[in-house]
């Protein structure tokens, strides 16, 4: 049995600022009060909407961050230079400001508990955003004192940043690995590795995913997240590599907005 | 909020950028389809009517231009929906797919 959010009709909310948390230098996570907010589930999304003066409006996709067991929704937005939004999400918003959203949005994208595993996630930058929601909805349900459910769910992030510094959730994904053997991370870094740099140093390729995937015979649960290069060569790699399409599910976003 | 701090910066129209680097997934227009459809498509199956293939709503291509989206077959890259919104009206354009298929009851 799934549960489900009810299907009832998506509407604008006036969510408030609790708080801004610097995740990294391009990168906040907004927590965020939504009166009558109906639940989510970990991978779905929200729209955000903003109002010009002259009725001019802007309207972007931001993945949900905080696991459904949150109580506050926490939405992590990376600023883009040219972008309508972003800049004043990360930018200009302080705790107490007020801004349109709607949501919970898509039933694709999700992975509940009862979906099971294996879970490999695969995210490029900002794209960790709705695979966070997805360990963080494993941590928070899963007794810490039932390892045998745990290992029922193994689950392995491969995480392609450009820089460490610009690795969203470093420490929080440390601090998880560290507790819970069944969950693995493994980062590569495709610009500037720092000193004495062990791990990968390469965009993802064929034999990261190989060696660092389930095999296809494991029938994992597969979800890419990233800019649409890295999620259209990882997805098709995964398919080529024998996982089942439907097993592989995808989020590109593209530079105008769409999930982060 | 302090009042006119809301302000959403125009985009110049960002020509150059391949139609590629533009696409996104089905995803991308659950948030456009809820205005329209209260139970969510994009875990639907859409059956596409041009190759007869059939995969779920959030899995199509989604290419997004201001006035709305046009959703397309990954496998014949045949239209399946377009969705248009005016400043009075939505529009959908659904001939592209044979069927789409939700579950019921939950």
């Amino acid at each position: 049995m799934t549960a489900r959010v009810a299907a009832t009709r998506i509407e604008w909310r006036l969510a408030t600022v609790l708080d801004v948390v610097p995740e990294t230098p391009g990168t906040r996570t907004l927590l965020l009060d939504v009166p009558g907010w109906p639940g989510h589930r970990a991978g779905q999304h929200v729209d955000v909407r903003l109002t010009a003066d002259d009725g001019y409006q802007a309207e972007r996709s931001y993945s949900i961050a905080s696991p459904p067991e949150d109580e506050k929704l926490a939405l992590t937005v990376e600023r883009l230079v040219d972008g309508e939004v972003s800049p004043y999400l990360t930018e200009e918003l302080h705790p107490g400001d007020k801004f349109e959203l709607r949501g919970p949005i898509g039933g694709y994208f999700v992975w509940d508990l009862p979906s099971g595993g294996p879970l490999f996630l695969v995210g490029g930058g900002s794209g960790i955003v709705p695979l966070m929601a997805m360990i963080r909805h494993r941590d928070s349900s899963l007794a810490a004192g039932d390892p045998d459910a745990r290992k029922k769910l193994p689950t392995r992030l491969l995480y392609s940043s450009r820089a460490w510094d610009e690795v969203i959730y470093r420490d929080e994904l440390a601090a998880l690995t560290a507790k819970d053997p069944t969950l693995e991370v493994v980062h590569t870094l495709t610009r500037n590795p720092p000193a004495g740099w062990t791990g990968f140093h390469r965009r993802i390729d064929r034999a990261m995913l190989a060696e660092v995937g389930w095999p296809a015979s494991d029938t994992p649960r597969v979800f890419v997240c990233g800019p649409t290069p890295l999620v259209e060569v990882v997805a098709s790699t995964l398919v080529d590599l024998g996982h089942q399409p439907a097993l592989v599910k995808t989020e590109r976003f593209g530079p105008t907005g769409g999930p982060t | 909020m302090k009042k006119g701090s809301r302000q959403p910066k125009r985009r110049t129209v960002a020509a150059d950028r391949s139609a590629d680097s533009l696409r996104l997934d089905g995803n991308a227009a659950a948030g456009l389809l809820s205005e329209i459809f209260a139970p969510d498509l994009t875990a639907g199956l859409a059956k596409c009517a041009g190759c007869g293939t059939t995969r779920a709503v959030g899995a199509l291509h989604v290419y997004s231009h201001g006035m709305g989206m046009v959703v397309r077959c990954p496998g014949c890259d045949g239209v399946v929906l377009r969705v248009a919104r005016t400043p009075t009206r939505l529009w959908l354009d659904a001939r592209g797919a044979v069927s789409i298929v939700i579950s019921a009851g939950n």
